[in-house]
Formats: structure tokens, sequence, C-alpha cells
């Protein structure tokens, strides 16, 4: 049932953004800083966590997810240590996201060449 | 008169210039099939959110928390995009998938991974060093500041003793 939810669930949130993407034209870039803004105010106001606990990787994988862990990580730091948590809530929750993309990016480039231009 | 009849003229064509030019825009511009980027874009991101319920299932088989899983499932997809980027695979997945190949973490992946395979001949300082983060830096920024902003308004609530 859990793998159901999850495909259909997350598809359907690819399909809703690749209409705004066809209508709106703007690039992925844009759309990335966008859902994962949006998912760090949907994670705020409190849907989007409960959206996980429901849909489980359908909702937590798309960036949406990522900005939800962005907030998540925010608030429990500030739980835990006041002010300044809200300066080191943010990159501590999100490091394996970050940190997994520019090492593995970064070991990538060591490794692989550039396409040829054919 | 005469003079006001050839500025209407003039108007006339003037607009259907316009609307040729509008018309030779609209048959330049790649067309656009919304249901079919729709429908492949659905299954396609359904189908990495699935492979992502599988490994948080997988992970949590083996005695983890759910937190934990997660952690590792993200690990997991971004490996996979990375090295379906290092390949030249992970472009075909964007032209056919669309939003479906960009919006799971993936997305996120392939951006970094891209940008550091392509740009190292510029240089592994200035040229991957600055250009990894041409994607990612924009998101990582805006997700950052964002989270930062509902922060504040979190702790003044907490302070003040709203929540």
């Amino acid at each position: 049932m859990d793998y159901i939810k999850a495909f259909l669930i997350g598809g359907l949130i690819c399909a809703v953004v690749q209409i705004f993407m066809d209508k709106t034209k703007l690039m992925p870039g844009r759309i990335m800083v966008i859902l994962v803004c949006l998912g760090a105010l949907l994670g705020a106001v409190g849907v989007y966590q409960p959206f996980i606990d429901f849909a489980g990787a359908g909702a937590s994988v798309p960036l949406l997810g990522f900005g939800n862990t962005l907030w998540k990580g925010v608030k429990e730091a500030v739980d835990k240590e006041g002010f300044i948590g809200i300066f080191s809530g943010g990159f501590t929750s999100s490091a394996v996201g970050i940190s997994g993309a520019l090492i593995l990016g970064y070991l990538a480039a060591l490794i692989f060449e550039p396409k040829m231009k054919e | 008169m005469g003079r006001s009849e050839r500025m209407m003229n003039t108007n006339q064509t003037m607009e259907t210039k316009e609307q040729r030019f509008e018309k030779e825009v609209k048959r330049v511009t790649p067309k656009h099939n919304v249901w079919k980027n729709m429908f492949h874009a659905f299954w396609m991101g359904g189908l990495f959110c699935l492979l992502g319920q599988y490994f948080i299932n997988g992970y949590m088989s083996f005695g983890m928390d759910k937190d934990t899983a997660g952690k590792w499932n993200l690990l997991t997809l971004i490996l996979i995009s990375v090295l379906l980027t290092g390949l030249n695979q992970f472009g075909k997945l964007v032209k056919l998938g669309g939003a479906g190949a960009i919006v799971p973490i993936t997305g996120f992946a392939n951006s970094v991974a891209a940008t550091a395979i392509e740009f190292k001949k510029e240089g592994w300082i200035f040229g991957l060093g600055c250009k990894i983060f041409t994607i990612a830096g924009p998101v990582i920024l805006y997700g950052i500041v964002s989270s930062w902003g509902l922060g504040v308004i979190y702790w003044i609530l907490k302070i003040t003793g709203v929540v």
C-alpha cells in the first residue's frame, strides 16, 4: 500500500509541477528554488509533516520534502538551543542531502569525462 | 482627410505585421503537448518516489528508525542520479520525464554532478569549484534563508508564548 501511495502522490506532484513548467516556461533551477521554499513554508504551517506521514517517499523525495527538512531542522534547533538554533538548524538537517550531492558530484567529476560534442 | 486615411493605412499594415510576427513566433516556439508531458512526468516522478519508498522500507528492515532510513534513502537516490549523470543517461530522463526527473531529489543531485563534470576543464577551483553551485547555490541559499525567516517568526512566537 505504501508503494502505491508513494507512486501516485509522488507522480501527482511531478505532474502538477510539469503543468506549471509548461505554462510559465520557468527554468528548472527556478522551479527547484520555488519548491524548496514552498516546502519550508508548508512545513512551517504544519501541513507537510502529516503529508509525509501519509504519503511516505511520495512526499519526502520531491524537493518539497527537502524544504520541509530544512524547516524541521530550524524548528528542532530553536526548541533545543533557542535563538542560535535559527542559524544552525537548517544546515544540520539538510547536511546529508547537500553534502551527499556535493561530495558524490565531486567524486563523479574525478571519474567521468564530460560528454564529447557530437 | 487624406492624411488621416494614410495614417490608418500605416496603422493597419503595422497591425498585420505584428500579427504576422506573432504567428511566426508561435510557429517557431516548440509546441508543448501538455497532456503527454504530464503523463511522462507522472510515471517517472512516481517511479523515483516508489524507488525511494523501497529503499526506506529496506533500510528500516535493517533496524534503522524512520529518520535515519530517510537519510540513507536520500543518499542512495543521490548516488544513483550522480552515476546516471556521469554515464550521460540522466539528460535522457529529463528530456522524457521533465519535472518527473527534476522535482525529486535526483534533479538536485544531477544539477550538482552535471556542472561539476562539465566545468572541471575550466579548473578545479574557479571552474568546478564555482560552477558546481550554479543551480545548487540558489537552491541552498533560498532554502536556508526561507527556513531562517520562518525560524525567526517561530522564535518570536515562542518567546511571546503564542506557540
